[in-house]
């Protein structure tokens, strides 16, 4: 492998082209309808789950942090935004970046006492945590309580979604990539080791913790305004364990997996209507199958790259993918 | 204050508390040995109660073979969970087993859900619904029922644990599992037997909560679940003394919750104490600090 | 000059007293060796002085400052650094991430930096590369940069355990027991490589071993412990003739 690649290379640009294209090829099946607008909303929840899970894979497949409130992140982003643009009117990316940063605050001020504390402890205060911001939310009236809040307008669209995801990924996959990610895998392998060589792990755990609840709270103010509705009620354990779901299938550790996961899983039950009452038991069969027999999951801790493709179309076989 | 409401609350709160325990028991009894906690446990009570239910409603069962079938009947449903999903991962890093054990429970709510229906389904009467006055305290006789069925469970287990061979093998393997091994205690069967006694009493646990608040659905264990778990917390992860402890000031912090502050808040006051207390003394009230070998 | 002073530490354990009274000062370029048999403490210390545990009484000092409890990053970020007794690398990351995570603390990019891939951020990587490419060669383990871990033969994983200590650029390096598990020709390679670190790097080296002919070979004072306490403190060939150590170790070979 070579050196640190400079931030316009031949592989950066190529990906940058790849995407653009993309775009445009989807958004013009979009506008022309050979995407239908019913497939073009899953394309966009595709998008938000893509951010759900690259933000709790972070805390959880790079971190080492089992955290079980994911949602209420998502919860509590949503709401603010929906708060701003229904009560303040601010424009729609300021108030999805208000949503994103109360979220990131409240998980910071969260984090700091919770973090100290280490797998099955953590885990399960941060499910009570999840469970109390929904408490919460049902006793606000001023945001809708238990009735919800309604009347959000519809700003979400395929070009924000795109944008904001493509964003999230990269932005996730630099933090990873440099001394704040080693730091945070380092404290998923061996907290000891780690503090051992100097690092401040309940520092980094507070980092990944933070921009984790960040993105969550981005996708939540996506999610408000396309569905226009907010239910304090979706955003329970249920769906912190339908994120986790996400994670664990796509492998904890790698974001190329979490994209392809949450893009199947997302896309799968539409597809297969019929088994919508079957959806979650399949899915929890997979969970204990999955970690009876291939914990890594989809994509282990290894990412997709153009190295992947060029090994495929050269050997013929898939060997170990490559780093960028 | 009202006094004699305070005493009515408290009652309440017992009868309860002593389902937390039974369900809190079981959990701190698995952490205890394997150092896991049980996602699914709340889900083996609810089980108890759906066997409970037809138990009843089926087979026409009275009370105690009702109790007795439902015991049996998550006892075997925690063995086969323990060694189908938990026993080849037992060496494997603890998020796996947690992950697992999450899976299992939401194999366990969904499956049920599917195959007897969302809807909640109403328990009929087995145990007369009788209401004896001490002055204006009402007591029911179910809730009566309720906490000495749980005491005599407890006061079993205790038996158990510290007087039989097994038990002292449970305690063994709880403490240190390799020395236990090379003790000759047959580590496989203990934490089997340990499952199976853990669930029994959560089994049991769901079939005196049908019977007393007749109402079951598949995801009722979910709450109880955590609560139990707020409670194994509260008297120390692994001490069982603790998890009855904890169970029965669960139930009675509950029920002054819903009766003197809001109904509402109860589960996030439940939860926030969760916090309050892994913050402030990590081990528990009653539980022992231990350190990690470097 | 001292640069360790140890002062009379204590360790209980809910009734059990692991150490008592451990004395042991280390000057800037001493290369000094811990021995004792299983279960004397000798790790325990190592976990005081790292940290990891705090002496319930004493005093640690280090370049004259008290270090007595204070968090094990801390002792590292000022400048003490430590191997363990069994090997603990962090197994997914390559052989080269594991030695870039020691100059993690001394790092100057911040969040913004890396994420938006500024010159600051690529140039401090770049640095880093460097820096862990030229501890690697020393370990002789440059080739397998991009190996994962946990695919190292046990060996090169102890020098991967080194290394990466090394890159913390300690004034003072805890080995605890550098040469488990390793044959007799490994065992002389790591002795060479040991004094040569000690020489190159100008630093003082204290080493927990139980590998006599290493511990003799190399180190200039031994302090032997027994059931927590110091039984003896001396160089080499007093240390072979102590009838007191002999004891300790009943028979074990010199």
């Amino acid at each position: 492998m070579g050196g640190i690649k400079k931030g316009l290379n031949k592989k950066s640009i190529i990906t940058a082209l790849i995407l653009i294209l993309v775009y445009i090829i989807l958004y013009y099946m979009i506008k022309t309808r050979v995407i239908n607008p019913y497939k073009s909303q899953i394309l966009i929840i595709i998008g938000i789950n893509i951010i759900l899970a690259a933000s709790l894979n972070l805390i959880l497949g790079f971190t080492g942090q089992l955290t079980l409130g994911h949602a209420g992140f998502m919860s509590i982003g949503g709401y603010t935004a929906a708060m701003m643009t229904l009560k303040f009117h601010l424009p729609f990316a300021a108030a999805l970046l208000a949503g994103g940063l109360f979220a990131a605050l409240i998980s910071y001020l969260f984090g700091l006492p919770i973090l100290r504390l280490k797998g099955d402890y953590l885990a399960i205060s941060t499910l009570g945590f999840g469970e109390i911001i929904r408490v919460i939310i049902v006793n606000l009236d001023f945001i809708g309580g238990p009735r919800g809040l309604a009347g959000i307008p519809k700003k979400t669209t395929f070009t924000w979604v795109y944008v904001i995801t493509v964003l999230t990924v990269i932005i996730i996959y630099n933090l990873i990539k440099s001394t704040y990610g080693r730091a945070m895998i380092s404290v998923r392998e061996d907290e000891i080791a780690s503090e051992a060589m100097g690092i401040n792990t309940t520092k980094y755990k507070i980092i990944a913790f933070v921009i984790g609840g960040f993105f969550a709270g981005i996708a939540g103010g996506l999610y408000a305004h396309l569905i226009m509705f907010l239910d304090p009620k979706t955003f329970g354990f249920l769906k912190s364990m339908d994120i986790l779901i996400y994670v664990v299938f796509g492998g904890m550790g790698s974001i190329s997996g979490s994209i392809l996961s949450a893009s199947i899983l997302t896309y799968l039950p539409e597809v297969l209507r019929s088994f919508s009452d079957l959806r979650m038991i399949i899915y929890s069969i997979l969970i204990i199958v999955l970690m009876l027999f291939r914990p890594e999951g989809l994509m282990g801790s290894k990412e997709l790259s153009l190295n992947t493709f060029r090994k495929l179309s050269n050997t013929g076989s898939l060997k170990r993918g490559g780093k960028k | 204050m009202d006094f004699l409401n305070f005493l009515q609350q408290l009652i309440n709160g017992l009868s309860l508390g002593s389902v937390y325990a039974l369900i809190a028991i079981g959990y701190t009894m698995v952490y205890g040995i394997i150092k896991l906690i049980n996602f699914a446990h709340g889900d083996i009570y609810m089980v108890g109660a759906f066997i409970g239910f037809y138990s009843v409603t089926l087979l026409k069962l009275s009370f105690i073979p009702t109790l007795i079938l439902a015991m049996a009947g998550s006892a075997v449903l925690g063995v086969i969970i323990e060694k189908v999903a938990y026993k080849p991962l037992r060496n494997s890093p603890r998020i796996t087993l947690l992950i697992t054990a999450i899976g299992i429970s939401l194999l366990l709510e969904n499956g049920f859900r599917f195959i007897f229906g969302p809807n909640p389904k109403p328990f009929p009467e087995v145990l007369p619904a009788k209401i004896i006055y001490l002055g204006p305290i009402r007591i029911g006789l179910i809730q009566i029922i309720m906490f000495t069925v749980s005491m005599v469970l407890v006061l079993a287990l205790q038996f158990i644990v510290y007087k039989t061979k097994v038990g002292k093998a449970m305690r063994a393997a709880s403490f240190d599992t390799e020395t236990a091994q090379l003790m000759g205690i047959n580590t496989n069967n203990t934490i089997s037997f340990t499952f199976a006694l853990g669930s029994a009493l959560a089994g049991a646990a769901g079939v005196l909560v049908g019977i007393a608040y007749p109402r079951i659905d598949p995801y009722m264990g979910i709450m109880p679940g955590l609560k139990a778990f707020v409670a194994a917390v509260l008297g120390g992860i692994g001490v069982i003394p603790g998890a009855l402890a904890g169970g029965l000031m669960m139930g009675t912090l509950e029920t002054f919750t819903k009766a003197y502050i809001s109904t509402k808040l109860s589960d996030a006051i439940a939860f926030s104490i969760l916090i309050i207390v892994l913050i402030i003394r990590p081990a528990g009230l009653l539980g022992k600090k231990t350190n990690e070998k470097v | 000059m001292t640069l360790l002073k140890v002062d009379n530490i204590t360790i209980n354990f809910g009734g059990l007293t692991a150490v008592s009274q451990f004395s042991m000062n280390i000057g800037e370029n001493d290369l000094y060796g811990l021995i004792g048999p299983n279960g004397a403490g000798k790790t325990t210390i190592f976990n005081m002085l790292t940290g990891v545990y705090t002496p319930t009484l004493g005093k640690i000092e280090f370049s004259g400052e008290d270090i007595t409890g204070i968090k094990p990053y801390n002792i590292t970020q000022k400048s003490i650094a430590r191997t363990f007794q069994n090997i603990r690398l962090f197994k997914n990351l390559t052989v080269i991430d594991n030695v870039k995570i020691s100059f993690n603390y001394k790092s100057k990019y911040s969040l913004f930096d890396c994420i938006l891939k500024l010159p600051s951020y690529n140039k401090e990587e770049e640095e880093m590369e460097k820096e862990a490419m030229k501890i690697l060669k020393v370990f002789k383990l440059d080739d397998k940069a991009n190996e994962f871990a946990k695919n190292l033969p046990y060996g090169e994983q102890r020098r991967l355990e080194i290394a990466r200590a090394l890159a913390t650029k300690p004034k003072l390096l805890l080995l605890d027991e550098p040469a488990a598990g390793m044959n007799p020709q490994e065992t002389n390679e790591l002795m060479h490589l040991i004094k040569w670190i000690r020489d190159e790097f100008k630093i003082a080296i204290l080493l927990i071993e139980h590998d006599m002919k290493l511990v003799m070979g190399i180190c200039e004072k031994i302090v032997v412990l027994d059931y927590g306490k110091i039984i003896a403190v001396g160089n080499p060939t007093e240390i072979k003739n102590n009838p007191k150590v002999i004891k300790a170790y009943l028979g074990e070979e010199v």
